[in-house]
């Protein structure tokens, strides 16, 4: 049932393949790479060893041309191969920007004369030309202009092109249905709307510049690392510059060898600063984007999609999330003296013209009792349908049979009004189904109460193991109901939550939040109400539902195009991902660095100190293949984590410690490996191929 | 190495771990305002102290105040002792006539003791004054150690405070670390010094009959604050090699002890403070990791002996008649493993008192001092100094595995964030800078060339060490660099000034910081930090980034030198 717009999951599709090349050439503009201080010091290196190789090309050279070439040329690579990374993660996303844009077609807008008044007769005007507050009138086959608010009328929509989802729904005016999207198209009646957002200010709009990452800016956990790997460049950065004249110290005191060349120490330099992660960073944070909309939902903001990992409270609304959205009638308890066919049968005849699910299921439920449907308008039945005020309903049957069915409060009043007594026996049975989290319904004819029925929440399949797997994640789940504590409590425990609030208005909701956030946790909730806007706008994380009102969509700072409340649980995913995958990468890339010495120190100091080749661990060929070897290997690798970086790696619901140790070893151990192996392969292939 | 250094060696581990919790409990004690014995009995005395200072003591200050607070009573303490040393031939208790000290000097030895590096370019019995010894640099030894112990109560503080923006009073937290810790402590371990052996006098040195003057003077009380709040400037000029410093075996052993008394202890009082003693031993435990290894390498490489010697048919083996291996630097008295713990120590700590001369040891005995000081001095390091060093790497770990988990870090329920990576990475990246880059100005200099006494590799290692020392606040040296000239005066003062001071301010904004910040409950998705597997991860990125920053210059140093020594 659930489908992407468009769900980018081949890594080498052409269309992206090749805007990514031509993409990676166009961010060697300087004023792109100084945004990433890593990159831009390798930026730096490289201008510098090609001036190095022009000097060398006029003869002047403190090395071969050829060896300065080769250098130069693989640093280029590494630059290069870092924005195709990031060109790779954009052009992903374009391309899902680009089947959301075909839905904002330039479409023709019917704006109401008069806003108030539907027979004042429109004015066709272009969608862009539509302003915030302008009133437009919506037909049958139109498309729905731009964003706005239901304020007349009910039609069915199709919303297919923002959400995947075919099925039709409805709008209306008032409630929580009344928000309509851009793009999106009437198939059946009429709406009047109230825009509500200006030309370029969309919903849709929005969409795509999250997507393309146009807008993206840097999230506070990227600052922060950003400036970890910015302090890890300054270092060895330092480390670097120092080392020319302390190699012109050390030759002078030795009397022989040459000075270490600007060659070798920017090539030591690129292969020390931390390369991979600062070159993949962008690509990262681009991609974690990408997931959330492949998962059909739209953060606002990538600080909510960081925050989400970090989430440790789920506020989840019972109905919808924890329960199916209806209660049902699972049994009939009679009173004394009754029996329950007797009680059965009387339900039936209540339930009859009652289309609520939970009259529906009492029909289905009395079934069983070999009690038929039958014909109320046959037995002239007037059915009293249920109101706030009365809280019953029920059915009269002529004038001497009065059925009732309601809570139990009312009903006692009703009975007692009407000269009767409410069964002690009634009172126990009443208990046990509040204390086991059903609704007693209690049902009741003329002065003569029968018996109760046990209506039931129908905890949703597989949810339990999800909030175990929450718990495990170190996430506590809370849920919220309107029910009274007693029966919160019992379906809490038996979706497996850790914790309800019970009479749940705004106010306490948002009290809830606030009283969390105090304490240090962080909280994300979905919602779809205006009542749920206040608390939505407090949380940490608000998943706001498609369906929802504009005022929750505005309110949260995510939206679930899938309406589905437990998304919350791949948003967490998603959010930690992204953060595993930067975390990843910084470890491998430092660990890297160990290898690197070993290969360009003895190459670069051994004609000084020719005891130094004791440190050519992995006897690499010649110094030169050494230096080359490790510049290579450092550019390759961009390349070949591109698809970790897109991807993610994987988030697996694991103690904290565990997950820890398991990605130190393949991350930490594995970067410390990997660039012995793979500079001792490079080396080997160069001389194979007598290039060094 | 024989049994008897593994003895020798266990057995200053365990008196060492054995003191670490009753001092760590104590201090926690008095740090918050809790009975602990001293400071119910002097109260009356600190209360005065607070009423004839003006020192509102209720009043909390934000990090701000508190860091001018610090750096002003400091930089009056530079003053100080500066002017003491130009007129010291006009003041009393200068029973044997020293001269003013050039200014040069002064100014070096004035930095050098505000900022617990305690370098000594000059040689304390030929220059300074007993008033200068006493009123000067001993009583800096004292304020300097209070100064790194109240930034790092400050910073533990942060941790444990909730969205408030004061981080303590820092003149209450100066006076009680002195008035109930450094002082109470030196006063006994002087006695016992006495004991020993160790002067404690206003008389002259002494003339023998040979002409020979030796010296004297107020030697106890001095070195008993030298070694406890890891200063390191010794009475004399050959330190603690000296035998009117360190006369006896258990002179030396107490003072060994000594040297990581307090920055051991202040492990356990983080973790009593911080409600998670777990936490304490934690940090502790990555001190121990690294330092014990070091330990056994360098007794080991001494024990060895010269690899040249051995081919000259030297005989090198520890017998009843010689105590074998590479003694050349070594008192015979302290033997190779009594000179190798004390090295260890003493640079491991940010000390710097030495009863060895750690440029005779073995080029790879001599790289690992070297090298334990550049890590940042915080395997142990200064008293307090050490301790919020390793918190700092502890923020640079808690970031990097916090990202592995899948979290963004925390520590200790406290959330890090962009500013307090900006900070920990200034404390990562400043010693780096003002070690590398003043040693390839003294390495391209006349000035700085002048100093070097060894050519080759070896001369290289002693500037490099010279920095390495001022930048860790460690104060040893290399012998054979002669530096008590105007450029290595002036360009090490400046160095152990900035690697002192701007440190100490980037930790007190990250308390400040911390202190407005929620406290983070823990749930199972929080990262351990008291786990073996956190220890050995936070000791790897210590190591690791050390290694990473200094193995190009250490290649060209005693890498180079051992190499071409093995290869001979």
């Amino acid at each position: 049932m659930k489908k992407t717009a468009s769900k980018v999951t081949s890594l080498f599709e052409p269309a992206i393949l090749w805007p990514a090349v031509a993409g990676s050439f166009k961010k060697l503009d300087p004023r792109h790479q100084i945004k990433n201080p890593v990159m831009f010091v390798v930026f730096v290196g490289s201008l510098l060893t090609t001036g190095v190789w022009v000097h060398a090309l006029l003869g002047q050279g403190e090395a071969g041309a050829g060896f300065i070439l080769a250098v130069t040329l693989w640093l280029w690579f590494t630059i290069i191969f870092a924005n195709f990374a990031e060109s790779m993660a954009e052009g992903r996303g374009k391309a899902q920007a680009e089947s959301l844009r075909k839905a904002r077609k330039d479409t023709p807008a019917k704006k109401l004369n008069k806003p108030d008044d539907r027979g004042g007769g429109y004015t066709g005007i272009s969608a862009t030309a539509l302003q915030s507050g302008d009133v437009v009138l919506v037909e049958q086959g139109d498309y729905i202009p731009m964003d706005g608010e239901v304020i007349e009328g009910v039609a069915s929509v199709d919303e297919s092109a923002i959400t995947g989802e075919s099925a039709p729904v409805i709008r209306e005016s008032g409630g929580d249905r009344s928000s309509v999207t851009g793009g999106t198209r009437v198939l059946s009646d009429w709406l009047v709307v109230k825009i509500t957002a200006n030309p370029g200010e969309s919903f849709l709009d929005h969409m795509i510049a999250m997507v393309e990452g146009a807008r993206r800016q840097k999230t506070p956990n990227e600052v922060a690392l950003s400036i970890l790997l910015t302090v890890f460049t300054i270092i060895f950065l330092l480390v670097t510059v120092t080392l020319l004249p302390f190699s012109i110290f050390s030759v002078a005191a030795a009397g022989k060898g040459t000075v270490i060349t600007v060659t070798a120490l920017v090539a030591l330099l690129v292969c020390l600063i931390p390369t991979t992660i600062g070159g993949l960073l962008p690509a990262i944070g681009i991609a974690g984007m990408d997931r959330m909309i492949q998962a059909n939902v739209i953060a606002t903001s990538g600080r909510a999609v960081e925050a989400a990992g970090d989430v440790d409270v789920l506020l989840l609304d019972k109905t919808g999330t924890v329960t199916l959205g209806n209660r049902q009638a699972v049994a009939f308890m009679p009173t004394k003296g009754v029996s329950i066919e007797t009680l059965a049968d009387t339900a039936q005849l209540s339930s009859l013209s009652d289309e609520t699910p939970e009259g529906r299921s009492i029909v289905v439920l009395a079934k069983r009792y070999g009690i038929r449907e039958r014909q109320t308008q046959e037995m002239g039945a007037h059915f009293i349908p249920f109101s706030a005020q009365t809280r019953m309903s029920g059915v009269d049957l002529g004038t001497n049979r009065q059925i009732r069915k309601g809570s139990v409060d009312a009903i006692e009043s009703y009975v007692k009004k009407a000269g009767g007594i409410f069964p002690d026996d009634l009172k126990s049975a009443i208990e046990t189904i509040s204390k086991g989290g059903g609704t007693p319904l209690v049902v009741a004819e003329n002065q003569r109460v029968l018996g109760v029925i046990q209506l039931k929440d129908i905890i949703k399949g597989g949810i339990r193991e999800r909030f175990a797997e929450l718990r495990r994640m170190g996430i506590k789940t809370v849920m919220i109901t309107g029910d009274n504590p007693l029966t919160a409590a019992a379906i809490a425990a038996e979706a497996g939550m850790d914790d309800f609030l019970a009479q749940a208005t705004p106010e306490t909701k948002l009290k809830l939040i606030r009283d969390m956030q105090t304490g240090g946790r962080l909280v994300a909730m979905t919602g779809d109400g205006t009542n749920d806007a206040p608390a939505l706008a407090q949380a940490d994380v608000a998943v706001a539902m498609n369906t929802g009102t504009q005022a929750a969509k505005e309110a949260g700072n995510m939206v679930d195009l899938d309406s589905n409340p437990t998304k919350l649980i791949e948003v967490v995913k998603i959010g930690k991902q992204l953060l595993i995958t930067r975390g990843a990468l910084t470890t491998f890339s430092i660990a890297n660095d160990v290898s690197k010495y070993f290969a360009i120190i003895p190459a670069a100091f051994a004609g000084t100190y020719p005891a130094l080749r004791a440190l050519n661990v992995m006897h690499l060929t010649t110094p030169q293949s050494a230096i080359l070897s490790a510049v290579i290997f450092n550019a390759l690798i961009i390349i070949l984590l591109i698809p970790l970086s897109l991807f993610g790696i994987p988030y697996r619901p694991l103690p904290a410690n565990r997950l820890l140790r398991d990605n130190l070893l393949i991350y930490g151990l594995g970067g410390f490996v990997a660039p012995f192996v793979g500079i001792k392969m490079i080396d080997m292939l160069l001389a194979a191929l007598h290039w060094v | 190495m024989d049994r008897n250094d593994l003895v020798q060696i266990a057995i200053y581990i365990l008196a060492l771990l054995s003191v670490v919790k009753p001092l760590g409990v104590y201090m926690a004690r008095v740090y918050e305002g809790k009975r602990a014995g001293l400071n119910v009995w002097l109260a009356p005395l600190e209360q005065w102290i607070y009423r004839i200072c003006g020192v509102k003591s209720e009043e909390g200050m934000p990090w701000k105040t508190y860091a001018l607070a610090l750096i002003l009573f400091n930089i009056l303490g530079i003053l100080i002792v500066y002017a003491i040393q130009r007129l010291q031939a006009f003041l009393p208790l200068n029973p044997m006539g020293m001269a003013a000290v050039s200014p040069d000097s002064s100014f070096n030895s004035a930095v050098s003791f505000a900022t617990n590096t305690d370098w000594q370019g000059y040689g304390g019995e030929s220059t300074m004054s007993y008033l200068t010894q006493m009123l000067a640099l001993a009583k800096q030894n004292f304020s300097s150690a209070a100064t790194g112990m109240v930034v790092l109560v400050a910073l533990i503080r942060g941790f444990v405070q909730k969205q408030t923006n004061t981080i303590g009073n820092f003149w209450v937290d100066m006076v009680r670390t002195v008035l109930y810790i450094l002082l109470p402590l030196s006063l006994v371990f002087a006695l016992v010094l006495v004991s020993q052996g160790v002067p404690q006098t206003f008389s002259p040195g002494v003339k023998t009959t040979a002409g020979q003057t030796i010296a004297l003077g107020p030697v106890a009380s001095q070195e008993a604050i030298k070694q406890l709040g890891t200063n390191g400037g010794g009475f004399y000029n050959t330190n603690s090699a000296h035998p009117y410093e360190n006369p006896t075996p258990l002179s030396n052993f107490l003072e060994m002890l000594a040297i990581l008394l307090i920055p051991a202890s202040l492990c356990y009082t983080f973790g009593c403070m911080v409600k998670d003693r777990r936490q304490g031993w934690a940090l502790l435990a990555v001190m121990f990791i690294i330092f014990i290894p070091c330990l056994l390498l360098v007794t080991q490489i001494e024990r060895q002996g010269n690899p040249l010697f051995d081919k000259l048919g030297i005989d090198q083996v520890e017998s009843y008649l010689q105590p074998g291996g590479n003694m050349e630097g070594k008192e015979a008295r302290f033997g190779i493993v009594g000179s190798a713990i004390w090295a260890v120590a003493t640079t491991s700590a940010s000390n710097g008192s030495v009863n060895s001369m750690h440029d005779s040891y073995m080029p790879l005995g001599g790289l690992i001092p070297m090298w334990l000081i550049q890590l940042g001095e915080v395997i142990f390091g200064g008293v307090g100094s050490g301790l919020y060093g390793m918190i700092g790497f502890v923020i640079v770990a808690v970031f990097i595995a916090g990202l592995m988990i899948g979290r963004t870090p925390e520590y200790l329920g406290k959330k890090i964030e962009a500013f307090e990576m900006q900070m920990a990475s200034l404390v990562a990246f400043i010693p780096h800078l003002f070690i590398l880059i003043p040693t390839a100005i003294a390495v391209l200099t006349v000035a700085g060339k002048a100093g070097i006494a060894n050519p080759g590799p070896h001369g290289f290692s002693e500037v490099l060490y010279a920095f390495s020392s001022a930048a860790g606040n460690n104060g040893s040296a290399f012998a054979g660099l002669s530096a008590n000239t105007p450029f290595y005066n002036i360009a090490l003062g400046v160095v152990m000034f900035f690697c002192r001071y701007w440190l100490i301010i980037p930790i007190l904004a990250i308390a400040g910081s911390l202190s407005a910040k929620k406290l983070v409950p823990t749930t199972q998705g929080t990262l351990p930090t008291h786990t073996p597997l956190f220890i050995f991860f936070l000791g790897m990125v210590v190591l690791i980034v050390g290694a990473l920053a200094f193995f190009p210059a250490l290649a060209l140093g005693p890498i180079a030198e051992h190499l071409m020594l093995v290869a001979k």
